[in-house]
C-alpha cells in the first residue's frame, strides 16, 4: 500500500543509492543540497497556496470573489503575478545606498529560510535534527529585522525609515513574549529538539495536556508571532494608510516580490513552530486518557497521514492570521508597545512560572 | 538663554525634527491634499496643509455662466454631497426670484439630500476604518452605498454628479416605483447596520484608536468655524436643518445629533447616528409622498434682480453657504461658496499636534475632508 510508505523509507533509499555511487563525504554534500532544494520547493508551493488563500479569504470577507480569471478559480493568478514581478525593472532611488539597498531583500529572505533547517516535517524527516532546534529558530528569527532595517535605512526615504524603525521596535519587543511562550512549551516537553517536542506529544498535544498555561502560551505565541511577521493588526512597518508601504516603499519588481515572499515564508514558519510546540506538528490528534474508546479513537486518527496533519495545522493557524488581518484595524505604535510590555510580557512571565509549578507537581497530563 | 543651541558632544545622542510631506499623492489624504508634517520621531510637532492642487476656479467660472449652468459646477465641489450642493444653489436662486416649489419637488429634494448624506457617511465609514487600518469595512460601506447609487442612477441618470435639483424643482420626475424602491432600500440598509457595529464600532482596537484621540474643544470648534459632524461632536449645535430649515425640514421629526466627547470617537458616533436620523427623515416623507408637479415652470433665462443673496444648507460635512451678488444680468457678478471642508480642515492641526502619525490619519478621516471641496 502506498500510504504505508513512510518518508523515512524514501530518505533511507536515497541515502543508500547515493552511497553506492559516491564517497560518504559527497553523499553528505549532495544530501544537504537535495534537502535544501526540497524544503525550498515545498515552501514555495506553500507560499503560492497561501497567497491564493489570502486573496480568497480576503475576498470572502469583503463580499467579492478574489482571483477568478486566470485559470480555473483563478489558481494561476499568483503565477501570473510572479511573472509580472520578474519582468519589472528593479531600480533603486537616486541617492540610495545601492549596495545595502540590493542586499536587504536577499538578507531578509536568507534569514527566514535558515529557520527552516531544524523543522521536523514528518516522522524522521528533519533536515538538521539537532538538540537545540528551537533555540536555533528563535536566534535566527531575531535576525529578520536586520534586512528590514537595512531596507528602510538605505532607501533614502523618510517613509521607509519610519517603517523600518517601527519594525525594529516591534520585532525586538515581541521576540520576548514569543520567546517566553516557546520556553513554556519547551519546559513542558523537556527538550529543545523539534523532533523531541513532537514525540513528547504522542499521547496528546500540549495544548490539551499542558492545562491553562499551554493555552495561554499558545495564544500569546500566535499574537506575538503575528506581530513578528509584521502582519495586520501589527503591520505598522508597512502601514499602508500612514506610510504608503513602509520599509519597502522604494522597492520594485522582484526585490519587492522577495519582501512579499518573505512575509509569507515567515508566516509559514511561525505557524509551523506554533503547531510543533502546541499542536503536535505532524503528530495525529490523540487524547491523553486511558479508556478503550479513546484507544480506538487514537488508532483511527493514526490512519490520517502525517503530512495532512502537518499542513492542516499549519494552514489552520495561517487562516487565523489572515482572519486577523482582514477584520482588525491597526494599532498605533505606542499601543503596540504598551500591549507587549504591559500585558503580554508580564502575562508570559507569570504563565511560565505557573507552567513550571504545574510541571514540578506533575499536574500536566 | 535656554533656547541656545548646544553643540552635542560626539558621544551624545543627537535628535532632530524632520519634515514629511503627506500627499499630494498619499493613500490617507483621499485626494490631492498635501500636509507638511513636522515630526519628532513618531510624534507630530506641526502641521501645515497646502491647498490648491485641485483648484479649478469654480467660483470664477460661475461669473461667465448663466445661473442654470453654474449649478452644474457645484456638483463638482463636494462630489459626495452633489445633490445637496445643487440644492443650495437652487434655493439661493429661488429665494432671489421668489419662486415657491411644489410639495412633491420638496419631498423629492429632501429624500435625495438624505440619501446623499447616507451615501456620503457610508463611504466615510469605510474610508475612516481604512485609515485606521481595517480594509474590510471599505467594501461593506461601498456595498450599501452602491444600492443608493442605483436609485440615483435610475431616477436621475447619474451616479456621482447628478445635476438633478434645479431652480424650480427637480430635473425630471422620479420613477413610479421610487417610493417602493427606497422603502426596500432602507429595509436593506437597516438590516446591514448591525454589521457596522459588529465589525468596527464594537472593535476594541478601533475604540482605543479613537477614544480620547483628536480632542477639539467647543471653543476651538467655534473659533475655527467648524460645522457639521465635526462641530456637533464638540457639542456645538449647528445643524442648518434645525436652525435655518429649508424646503420643509421644519415639518419633519428628527434630532440634531450632538455629542460632547470632542474626540474621534464622538465624531464617529455622530456620523453613525446621523445615518439613523437620515433614514428616519426619509421614512417620514415616504409614508405620505405628495403628488403633483415636480417642477414649477420658470423662465428659460434666469435673471436675478440686483442684490445680494445668501443661502445655507447642511451637507454631509457641514454648512455650505452660497453667496450670490447679482447685477441684474443672467450671470452672477460674484458667486462665493462657503464650503464645510475648508473650515473643517483647520481642525486638523489643533487635534493632531502632539499625537502620533497614525493619529493624524485617524483625525483627518473623522474630520471627513473632501479635497475638491476644500479647493473648489
Amino acid at each position: 500500500m502506498i500510504s504505508m510508505i513512510e518518508f523515512t523509507d524514501i530518505t533511507a533509499w536515497i541515502h543508500s543509492l547515493l552511497l553506492s555511487v559516491m564517497t560518504p563525504t559527497w553523499t553528505y554534500i549532495v544530501e544537504l543540497a537535495l534537502s535544501g532544494v526540497t524544503a525550498l520547493v515545498v515552501l514555495l508551493v506553500c507560499v503560492i497556496i497561501m497567497v491564493y488563500m489570502e486573496r480568497k479569504v480576503a475576498g470572502f470577507m469583503q463580499l467579492r470573489w478574489g482571483p477568478n480569471r486566470v485559470g480555473p478559480y483563478g489558481i494561476f493568478q499568483v503565477i501570473a503575478d510572479v511573472i509580472k514581478l520578474l519582468l519589472k525593472e528593479s531600480f533603486s532611488p537616486n541617492r540610495a545606498d545601492k549596495v545595502m539597498f540590493n542586499i536587504a531583500p536577499a538578507l531578509a529572505l536568507c534569514v527566514s529560510l535558515m529557520a527552516l533547517a531544524p523543522i521536523s516535517w514528518a516522522p524522521g524527516l528533519t533536515m538538521w535534527d539537532t538538540n537545540i532546534g528551537i533555540l536555533f529558530i528563535t536566534a535566527i528569527s531575531s535576525m529578520g529585522v536586520i534586512g528590514i532595517l537595512m531596507a528602510g535605512w538605505s532607501s533614502n526615504n523618510k517613509y521607509s525609515l519610519i517603517g523600518a524603525m517601527r519594525s525594529g521596535a516591534q520585532i525586538v519587543s515581541y521576540e520576548l513574549s514569543a520567546g517566553l511562550s516557546i520556553v513554556t512549551a519547551v519546559a513542558l516537553a523537556g527538550t529543545l529538539s523539534t523532533n523531541g517536542i513532537i514525540q513528547s506529544q504522542a499521547d496528546g498535544w500540549w495544548i490539551l495536556k499542558g492545562q491553562i498555561p499551554a493555552i495561554i502560551a499558545f495564544l500569546i505565541y500566535v499574537i506575538a508571532s503575528t506581530a513578528e511577521c509584521n502582519r495586520a493588526p501589527f503591520d505598522l512597518a508597512e502601514a499602508e494608510s500612514e506610510l504608503t508601504a513602509g520599509y519597502h516603499t522604494e522597492y520594485a519588481g522582484m526585490q519587492f516580490g522577495i519582501f512579499y515572499l518573505n512575509e509569507y515564508i515567515n508566516m509559514a514558519i511561525v505557524s509551523i513552530i506554533a503547531s510543533t510546540l502546541f499542536l503536535g506538528g505532524w503528530m495525529p490528534f490523540h487524547l491523553p486518557f486511558d479508556y478503550p474508546v479513546v484507544h480506538v479513537f487514537n488508532h483511527i486518527m493514526d490512519f490520517i497521514p502525517t503530512w495532512m496533519w502537518f499542513f492542516g495545522k499549519m494552514f489552520l493557524i495561517i487562516f487565523f492570521m489572515m482572519w486577523f488581518r482582514w477584520t482588525f484595524p491597526r494599532l498605533r505604535i505606542d499601543q503596540l508597545l504598551k500591549l507587549e510590555w504591559k500585558y503580554l510580557l508580564p502575562i508570559s512571565i507569570v504563565n511560565l512560572l505557573f507552567a513550571a509549578v504545574i510541571i514540578v507537581l506533575h499536574w500536566h497530563l | 538663554m535656554e533656547n541656545q543651541p548646544t553643540t552635542p558632544s560626539p558621544t551624545e545622542l543627537r535628535t532632530e525634527e524632520f519634515v514629511v510631506n503627506i500627499g499630494p499623492q498619499h493613500p490617507a489624504t483621499h485626494g490631492v491634499l498635501r500636509i507638511e508634517a513636522t515630526l519628532d520621531g513618531e510624534t507630530v510637532k506641526d502641521i501645515l496643509p497646502h491647498l490648491g492642487y485641485i483648484h479649478r476656479g469654480i467660483e470664477k467660472m460661475t461669473e461667465s455662466m448663466p445661473y442654470k449652468q453654474s449649478i452644474y459646477l457645484t456638483s463638482r465641489m463636494d462630489y459626495l454631497s452633489a445633490h445637496i450642493n445643487n440644492h443650495a444653489c437652487s434655493l439661493a436662486i429661488e429665494n432671489a426670484l421668489g419662486i415657491e416649489v411644489s410639495a412633491r419637488a420638496k419631498a423629492i429634494r429632501i429624500i435625495m439630500d438624505e440619501l446623499q448624506r447616507l451615501t456620503s457617511h457610508e463611504l466615510w465609514w469605510g474610508s475612516c476604518a481604512m485609515d485606521i487600518g481595517a480594509v474590510t469595512p471599505f467594501f461593506l460601506g461601498f456595498r450599501d452605498r452602491e444600492r443608493i447609487l442605483e436609485i440615483f442612477e435610475a431616477n436621475t441618470g447619474n451616479r456621482l454628479t447628478m445635476n438633478y435639483i434645479i431652480p424650480g424643482g427637480v430635473m425630471r420626475d422620479v420613477l413610479p416605483s421610487f417610493v417602493t424602491d427606497v422603502k426596500e432600500l432602507l429595509k436593506k440598509i437597516k438590516g446591514y447596520r448591525h454589521e457596522y457595529d459588529q465589525l468596527i464600532t464594537g472593535n476594541f482596537i478601533f475604540q482605543h484608536r479613537t477614544q480620547g484621540v483628536g480632542y477639539l474643544s467647543k471653543e476651538q470648534a467655534i473659533s475655527l468655524a467648524c460645522s457639521g459632524p465635526v462641530a456637533r461632536a464638540s457639542g456645538v449645535s449647528c445643524d442648518v436643518r434645525k436652525h435655518y430649515p429649508y424646503d420643509g425640514y421644519e415639518k419633519l421629526d428628527f434630532n440634531e445629533v450632538i455629542d460632547y466627547g470632542c474626540d474621534n470617537w464622538a465624531r464617529y458616533l455622530v456620523h453613525m447616528e446621523e445615518m439613523n436620523q437620515s433614514i428616519h427623515i426619509i421614512e417620514q416623507l415616504l409614508d405620505n409622498f405628495p403628488t403633483g408637479e415636480y417642477r414649477t415652470k420658470i423662465k428659460g433665462i434666469i435673471k436675478l434682480p440686483e442684490g445680494e443673496y445668501y443661502q445655507r444648507v447642511e451637507t454631509a460635512r457641514g454648512e455650505l453657504g452660497v453667496y450670490i451678488v447679482a447685477d441684474g444680468s443672467n450671470k452672477p457678478y460674484r458667486m462665493k461658496f462657503r464650503t464645510p471642508s475648508f473650515s473643517n480642515l483647520g481642525a486638523v492641526k489643533p487635534t493632531t499636534v502632539g499625537l502620533k502619525i497614525a493619529d493624524l490619519m485617524a483625525n483627518m478621516s473623522t474630520i471627513d475632508l473632501v479635497v475638491p471641496d476644500i479647493d473648489r
